[in-house]
Parts: structure tokens; sequence; C-alpha cells
């Protein structure tokens, strides 16, 4: 078998089911037959696919938890940062009005967009979306959340302007009981009829007569919106509803428009007739005064290019905004040189991870060394103390460096006392960088010195006194002996400090001040006070992405094999 | 075969019970949500233990307020809410309700009118500053300083907290900049009445922002509520800002040098949200608890334990003396006529629209 050129793990040379594949592959006398007289390399082939799906579905509930409950989670939450469909999804006629406004011609949208808005945010307000696609668009613009808020109660006024005049005109339209025998189709007032309220069965859904469809097509659209609001999310009755405001505008537009009434019949055609009359004498309403009256910034270029900026589905505004940009005009620009924050903290987060990191090395080591090298005795009772601080709450801890570090505090005071700095000029150790460090070091000690530790265990002790004897200074034998074989400790203790450290924000939190925050202290704001997900989820990603470049570029220097977490 | 039919079982049972707990509720059972310490206790004695004795419902608390919003929207998306009776500041109130979160609330129907007939609408008047809101409580966010460490002359005004020549040492600010800025600019010489007008325009903040960089190096920022009262009892400041509650707690309680700076408080409002999406029948239950819960003498009650006024008309007349100390209440209310002479409400809406922008501008000068 010595035609076989196995690689790494298959460097055996005996009679692996691989081995045997490649000798079937390279038989040049036909193929090999297995007992039963397949040819032995698809027999061989089918035991190994069975083998690798045996392991596979021992694995497979691990797998198919983590994918559940890590990774789609994080995912999904990873995805909301170029999220953006509630701008279209609130405002559907708005943004297809707004796909042919030029934003830099200086003048606002036409009157139509202003009805197409009316509508969108009519139906917004019934459905409770409006004040919420304020929020999101507020982090864009400033006053934008109250510009909806108000807007949600001002259309119901810009509505009732046509309903007002068609219930003066004619008592016919003030009633459910008119309308809906009016718009609905035959058959669905007879299923209405035949259904029981109180019996628990879904309602019959809304359907519309057909030539009412044809002769009033925007009182039809408008209705059956509201039909379905009300049958499936107010779950009403709708016989017992009566219509939106809005419907009696879509009425007017449609009659105003020259609707061919006069082929409708059937109940209310009498009405609608003189209704359509009426209505050349009706007050008309001004959709873009109106709005202006509701909040001047409508008439304001600002919020209408911002509308259209985030109109698309899918939005790098978020990335932009965490790496201190934003969308312009032209396209990405900087932020004002007073709002950028973000590139500063995420270069605060590296260089003071990293520091972390070199600290925990530095005190970490030579413990690591005294453990490996006592008396297992000594050294488990050494342990328990490295572990102790591991076992408490981290909440204490921190609290206990507060304690510790404040100018009032344990070792301000004492250095007081010993006459080293003076009551005056105490030294500042916490709400800065330096207790953030001194805090974190502590805290994630135990993480270095843990691996450190079970590595230099396995390191001989006997190389140490063979370089020795062999004529080696104490400090050679450590540097060019000893401390070789350490470094995969080391690299996996500051692998997982380093990442540990990078993703903290109860300690900075608490011990930071302002010098002293991390990213992760934002993000945990925009989280849970701002609520401006995308935006949090955006600064999470770009974390993410750090920390596996920071992997790679390690993996690519180091090594990650060079990595070892014990024996 | 046993083995089979045991695992089989045992899953059952486990998808089962998650079942009936997955509906987060035995049938006489609710959580309610506040934040937990000295006032989630106020709330026990005054509201929770009354209502449990009359009615045997069973009350859960959980002290996650501070973080309400975030994770009521998460469980709105989740389609499983799990909390009956949310405890949050106005603020969040609003945003609850802006986000569809917080069922809106009819005062007069759902609320107990007061004692003398006063509809609920007209006995809570202008505290209801959302259509999903309850409010309970009047606080303020006010400063304290140490007696001890002011010399002869004890601060009278809010802009001693900028004269670090006359009071030096540190001082604790919130790190937000809700207040702090209206205090800057009163402390620049910006009349009250024109503070929101200033406050709004690039150059206002920017002035703000320079008034507290004369105090950058000697302000200690907290996060939360239970920092200053620590930092004030430690020596550490010489004055900081917090709710006023808290310093009722440091003063009276726990006795140290510690007094009160009512000059330009801030008056927030606490109170209930009911959260959307609950099942009929713990919907109902929530409104009868609220229902009880705000009533005049619920709310009187809860002022026997902490020093916040109660957010009814009628109920300011029937508040007390402490439960255990027997001082008298009513001159440690932040509304007391005597500490009230110079009083901010907070703007709900100035900050819903400002908050993000404001904030971006503050947290960059703060990491300057």
């Amino acid at each position: 078998m010595s035609d076989n050129t196995a690689t790494g793990p298959d460097q055996f040379t005996g009679a692996t089911p691989d081995n045997a594949l490649r000798a079937a592959d390279n038989a040049d006398h036909g193929p090999m037959l297995a007992a039963d007289g397949t040819p032995l390399k698809k027999s061989l082939n089918r035991a190994l696919r069975r083998q690798k799906l045996r392991a596979l579905m021992l694995i497979a509930p691990l797998l198919v938890f983590i994918l559940v409950a890590f990774i789609a989670p994080i995912a999904d939450m990873l995805f909301r940062s170029v999220e953006n469909q509630i701008v279209a999804d609130t405002l559907p006629r708005t943004t297809d009005g707004l796909a042919a406004w030029d934003s830099t011609s200086g003048e606002i949208p036409p009157p139509e967009l202003f009805e197409g808005l009316y509508k969108d945010i009519f139906i917004a307000s019934e459905r409770k979306l409006h004040t919420r696609l304020g929020s999101r668009l507020n982090y864009e613009l400033t006053g934008v959340s109250s510009l909806f808020r108000k807007s949600g109660r001002g259309v119901e006024d810009i509505g009732e302007v046509y309903q007002d005049q068609f219930e003066d005109f004619n008592e016919f339209w003030k009633d459910a009981e008119n309308w809906n025998p009016l718009m609905g189709s035959a058959e669905w007032l007879e299923d209405m009829a035949g259904w029981d309220e109180k019996s628990g069965d879904r309602q019959p859904a809304f359907e519309i007569r057909d030539e009412v469809a044809s002769v009033l097509p925007e009182t039809a659209a408008m209705y059956e919106t509201f039909a379905e609001f009300v049958q499936f999310e107010d779950e009403d009755n709708l016989l017992k509803e009566d219509p939106w405001a809005i419907v009696y505008s879509a009425l007017y537009a449609d009659l105003s428009a020259g609707a061919d009434v006069a082929s409708l019949s059937g109940p209310g055609s009498a009405e609608l007739q003189e209704a359509a009359v009426a209505v050349a004498d009706f007050e008309t309403v001004d959709y873009s005064a109106a709005f202006e009256e509701i909040d001047k910034d409508w008439h304001s270029i600002e919020v209408w290019q911002t509308i259209q900026t985030y109109s698309p589905a899918y939005t790098s505004g978020y990335f932009l905004n965490a790496v201190d940009m934003k969308k312009g005009p032209d396209g990405p620009e900087m932020r004002p040189e007073n709002e950028r924050l973000y590139i500063k903290l995420f270069i605060r987060t590296m260089i003071m991870s990293l520091v972390i990191t070199g600290s925990c090395i530095l005190l970490g080591y030579p413990v690591a060394w005294i453990l490996a090298n006592l008396p297992a005795r000594t050294a488990n009772l050494l342990m328990i103390l490295v572990l102790l601080p591991f076992w408490t709450s981290l909440l204490v801890r921190t609290s206990a460096w507060k304690v510790m570090l404040q100018q009032q505090g344990v070792i301000n005071d004492t250095l007081v006392w010993l006459g080293v700095v003076a009551d005056d000029s105490r030294l500042a150790l916490i709400n800065n960088q330096t207790g953030t460090i001194i805090a974190m070091t502590h805290i994630l000690l135990p993480f270095m010195i843990l691996p450190l530790y079970s590595v230099m265990k396995t390191i001989p002790p006997t190389y140490l006194r063979a370089a020795k004897s062999l004529g080696a200074t104490d400090w050679t034998a450590f540097w060019r002996v000893y401390f070789p074989q350490s470094v995969p400790g080391i690299g996996a203790g500051s692998i997982l400090v380093f990442i540990l450290a990078i993703g903290y924000y109860i300690t900075p939190e608490l011990v930071g001040g302002t010098t002293g925050t991390f990213i992760s202290n934002r993000i945990a704001y925009h989280i849970s006070s701002s609520l401006n997900w995308g935006l949090a989820a955006a600064l999470g990603a770009i974390l993410l992405a750090v920390v596996l470049g920071l992997y790679w570029a390690y993996d690519k220097i180091v090594g990650i094999d060079n990595v070892k977490l014990g024996g | 075969m046993k083995l089979t039919k045991t695992l089989m079982a045992s899953t059952a049972l486990t998808v089962a019970a998650g079942m009936a707990t997955a509906d987060g509720h035995m049938a006489n059972e609710m959580t309610i949500v506040s934040w937990g310490g000295a006032y989630s206790n106020s709330q026990q004695k005054a509201y929770h233990d009354p209502y449990m004795e009359k009615t045997g419902v069973n009350i859960i608390n959980d002290s996650s307020s501070s973080e309400a919003v975030a994770k009521l929207r998460a469980m709105n998306e989740a389609g499983n809410v799990t909390w009956d009776v949310v405890d949050v500041v106005a603020a969040d109130a609003i945003r609850l309700c802006d986000e569809g979160l917080a069922m809106e609330i009819d005062p007069d129907e759902m609320l107990a009118a007061a004692p003398d007939g006063t509809s609920a609408e007209d006995d809570f008047g202008d505290l209801l500053v959302s259509d999903c809101f309850i409010p309970q409580i009047v606080y303020s966010t006010t400063f304290g300083y140490r007696t001890d460490m002011v010399g002869d002359t004890p601060p009278t005004s809010v802009c001693a907290v900028f004269d670090t020549e006359a009071y030096p040492g540190k001082r604790a600010l919130e790190k937000n900049p809700i207040n702090n800025m209206e205090w800057a600019l009163l402390c620049d010489g910006v009349a009250k009445d024109e503070v929101y007008d200033v406050l709004e325009t690039e150059e206002g903040q920017q002035q703000a922002l320079d008034k507290l960089a004369t105090i950058k190096d000697d302000v200690i920022w907290w996060s939360a509520g239970a920092d200053t009262p620590q930092l004030l009892a430690d020596g550490e400041i010489v004055m900081g800002s917090t709710y006023n509650g808290r310093l009722f707690s440091v003063i009276e309680e726990q006795n140290q040098p510690v007094a009160m700076l009512w000059d330009a408080q801030v008056f927030d409002l606490d109170g209930w949200i009911i959260p959307t999406g609950l099942s009929d029948e713990r919907k109902a239950r929530a409104l009868d608890y609220i229902m009880f819960a705000t009533d005049t003498q619920r709310l009187a009650d809860q002022a026997k334990y902490i020093s916040y006024g109660p957010a009814r008309a009628s109920s300011a007349p029937l508040v007390s003396t402490h439960a255990d100390l027997g001082i008298d209440m009513a001159p440690h209310m932040p509304t007391d006529p005597e500490n009230a002479k110079n009083t901010f409400l907070y703007n709900y809406e100035f900050w819903a629209d400002y908050r993000d922008d404001i904030d971006a501008k503050f947290q960059a000068w703060l990491a300057q």
C-alpha cells in the first residue's frame, strides 16, 4: 500500500477504511468486490455513511438546541440592524408617491401626496402604529415623534369635515345599518344574518358588492380596510360599527370624480344619487394646508427627505450611525464633531481590553507558576483562593472595589494615614479608566490563571534542570526552555480574557465613570432605554465582526493549534 | 420498552407543565412589576397586602421596572406577556403607549371616583399625561447636600451645584441629559419659562453643555438612584441629585448629616400601565387591581411608607404620619407648598422628541 499518498490524520498505513477505499480506487483490475458481491467501495461508503449519520444523530439534540436557542435569536437580533420595513408598511401610499419626488427641488411634495399621507396616517392611527413609526423616524430626525403623535389626533378632524357634511345632508349616512347593506354583498349579509355573535363562531369576513366596487372604487377599498380591522383586529361586530371618517372622505372623492351612481341599484342607491348631486356644494379639504395646520413641520423639506431616505425596506442607516456617520442628501457623511462617539468607544474598548489582558498575564503568570510547582496539597489550598472570587457574585466584587477605591475609601485612607499622599490630594482611583482596569483585571484573573496553570502542570520540571545542568543561567533556562512551553497557556488565557473583557458591561458601568465605559454600555443603553434596537444590533454586529477578525488574525499569527486549555 | 415508556411519560408531563405555566398564571395569580427596594415595600404594604386579603389573589412581585420597556417589547414580540401590571415612570408609559405595548385606559370607567364624587379624571387632573398611564405618585429629582461640608452658608439655590468656589468638593449628577440640561441653563441666566425654547436649539444645547463643562471635573455621574445617597453617606460628594424619597431615607431613617435642597426640583410621575395582549381573564383581574390600588385612600396610605406625594388631589389631605418613625409626612412631600416654591415639571413631550438627539450629544460630550 505504499502508493497511498495519505496525509494528515490519514497517515496510517494499516487497513483503515479510508485506505481500503483508496486501494479500491487504485485497483486497475476491475472493482474489488465485498463478500455480498457489491463493489467494495460502495459497500464501505455505505458503512461509513451510516457511521457518520449515527454520529450526527448523537450530536443532533445539541445541534438543534444551539441552532434554536442561540444562533437563531442572535441572527434575528443582528438582522434588525438593516431592517426598515416599518416605514413603507405604515405609509405605503406616501412612500410610493415619494419615489417620484425630487428631494433636491426645494419644493414640498404635491397635494396628492398629502392625501395619501392622510389615508396612511388615518389607518395607522386606527391601528396605533403611527406613534411607533414616529419613534422610529425620531432616531433620524428630532421632532418626528411628536409630529406623528399630533398628526394621529389631527387626521380625525380632517376626516370629520366630510363626515359631518354627509351626515348633515342626510341622516342616512350616520348609521352602520345603512352602510353595510350598501357596501356588502348579498351572500355576506345573509351569512351575517345567520351568524350568532354569542356562539363564539368566527364572524363571516366582509365581502364587497361587486357593483359598488366598480362604481365607487376608493370607497370600496377604504370600507374593506375598515371592515377587516373591525372584524379581525378589534373583533367587534361590523354590523354595529359606524364607518371611519376616512370612508366619507373616500366617498366624497369618488362622487366628486363623477362616479356613475345611476347604474347602481339596491339598498341605499337613492340616497347615493342624491348625495352625488349634493357633493358639488360640499366644502372641500385642502390636505396640504390641513397638515400644515396640524404641524408646520409637514411643510418642512427635512421631514420629507427623512421619510424618503428611509422608505426602502432595508437600510444602511443604523450601520452608518454606528460608525458616527449619517445618510446625507449626497450619500454617507460624517456626523458633526460633537455627536461622534462610537468609533471612539470601539477604540477605547479594544485598548482597555488589551491592557486588562496584559495586566492579567503579568499578575496571573507568577501565580500559576507557583501553583504548578508547589506540592499538591498546598497548591490545592491556594487554588481555592484563586477560585473563591470566581464563585462570588460579580456585583458584590465590583461593589467591594468601590469601597476600596473611592476617595474616602480604604486604599486612600491607608495612603493618607501612611503619609504617602496628602489629605487634600487623594488619588482618583475610581470612576475613570483606572477603576475599570483594576476591577476588571481582578474579575477576569481566574480566566488567565486556570489555563496557564493547567499548561504549566504538564511541563516536566526535568527540562529546567536539564537546561541548568547544561550551563544555562536561571533566566536563560526560564526564557529559552520554560516560557516557550507555557505560551499555549498564555494564548488560551489571553483569548478568554480579551473576548470576555470586550463584551463586559456591568463593571465598566459601575466603576468606569465617563472615561472608563465600553461600547457595550451604549449597546445596553440602546436596548433597554432608547429602544433603538436597530442601532444596538448594528453596534453588536460590528463588535462581533471585530472579535471574529481578531480571532482570525490570532489564528494566522500564533495559530489556534497553539492554544491549550490543559494537558 | 419500559425505559421508552417512562421517557415518553415524563416528556409528556414536562410539556404539559410547560403549557400550563406558559400561560403564566395559575388561576388566581398576578405578576406585578415595580422598582424593588423601599418603593416596592411601600406598595406591598399599601396595595398588595390589603388586595390579597380582600380578594385572595396571590400577587407575585418582579423588580424589573428599570428595564420594563425593553422587556415588554420583547415579550410582545414573542407573543407571551407574563406581566399583569407594570409600574413605570411617565416617560416610559408614553413610550409604551406609542409603541402599542400598553393598554389605553378610560379613567372615568376604569378608575375609582374620589370619595366626594369627583370623577377620577378630574381628581388626577393634569397628571394623566398619557392615555395609557394611571399616575400613582409624584416624586421629584432634587439635590441633597452634606450639612457638615458646606460651612456656615448652606446652599439655598440649585446654582450652588455650579459654584465650586463656595462649595468645593465633588457633586453627583445623573449620567443622562434630562434635568441636568435644564439646571445648567437655569444657572446660566436663562429664564425658567424659556428653558425649553432655548434647549430646542443647537446653540442652547451647546450652552447647557458648556455650563456643565465648568464643573465636569468635579462630577461623579450616577446611573442608579441608590448611588447618590451612598456617596453622600460616605462623604464622597458634597451634594448630589437623586429622587427625593432616597434622600428622605438617608436623612430621616439613617440619620446622616444630609439636608434637602428643594430649589428647582423636577417633578416627575410614576404610575401603572397594563400591558396589551393579556387574556380577557387576566385583563379583568389587572383592571380590578388598578381600580382598588389607585383609589383615594390607597394612594394616601402609600405615603405612610415613603415620602412620595399621592397623585390624586383628594388623597393629599389624608396623608398622615410615617408608619415606623411616626413623623408627619406632609412636610417631606415634594408637593408641600414650603418645598414647592420653585419647581419644574418634567417636560414629557420635549424629551420624547429630543431625548435621542440630546443624549447622543451629551454622551459624546461626556466621552471627550
